[in-house]
């Protein structure tokens, strides 16, 4: 399942009703990011998506990974909109018979998602409103999953 | 009737979001050529380095024709989740 969401979320709750109901499940993996502060400043995050075609383009990636990885379930929820430091942005979780499977799925996700998914992000702070570019560092990391291991 | 959106830096820059054209340019081309005439610098951050252009939500090339209910989206260089 994919959503995107303008409201605060709490993981703790939406790992209980992922877990829920799996007889043959074997491990659940998640990740949580959270906005930083970066340095203590007060620094409210702003993500802006495209309704409708970034929901599908994060399903693509979604696709890819339960081609890439024997998974009985995922799940993806984001962000958008403004984010205080220390929410949470993105809850990312996975379900597999075998754990491997289910921790290798989650980090392909993450690392699609923070590269790939089309999102918009602006970062208001002292001096004023900016946009953020890609970092190269996101790019690297797709890197990992290309070339045969 | 084309509806336009623009994303991110472009939207800033322009001071809008959303607008209808009446009627539809013939293509995405025409279409950045003519919101070009009247905002020049948004005319050349369209055609900008990493600028993609969706057409119903699906990614096109410039010449791609619209209809007069299209949904064209200028989409800069995206920052990921």
């Amino acid at each position: 399942m994919i959503t995107l969401t303008g409201q605060a979320f709490d993981p703790g709750a939406l790992l209980t009703e992922f877990s829920r109901n799996r007889a043959e499940t074997g491990a659940v993996a998640t990740f949580t990011g959270l906005a930083r502060a970066e340095g203590g400043e007060a620094r409210v995050l702003e993500l802006e998506a495209y309704p409708g075609f970034t929901e599908a383009r994060i399903g693509e990636i979604a696709q890819t990974a339960r081609a890439r990885f024997a998974l009985d379930d995922l799940m993806i929820l984001h962000r958008v909109g403004k984010i205080e430091p220390g929410e949470p942005i993105v809850f990312v979780a996975t379900a597999a018979r075998h754990r491997r499977e289910a921790f290798e799925a989650c980090d392909f996700l993450m690392d699609y998602l923070k590269s790939r998914a089309p999102f918009w992000k602006k970062e208001h702070g002292p001096e004023g409103a900016r946009w953020i570019e890609p970092r190269v560092q996101d790019h690297a990391d797709i890197a990992r999953w290309e070339t045969p291991a | 009737m084309a509806r336009v959106l623009l994303f991110g830096p472009l939207r800033d820059l322009a001071g809008w979001r959303e607008r209808d054209l009446d009627p539809a340019p013939a293509s995405v081309f025409a279409l950045r050529d003519l919101l070009a005439a009247e905002d020049a610098e948004l005319g050349a951050a369209l055609s900008g380095p990493g600028v993609q252009v969706a057409l119903d939500q699906m990614i096109v090339r410039g010449d791609a024709a619209l209809t007069p209910r299209s949904e064209v989206a200028f989409l800069p260089p995206m920052s990921g989740g």
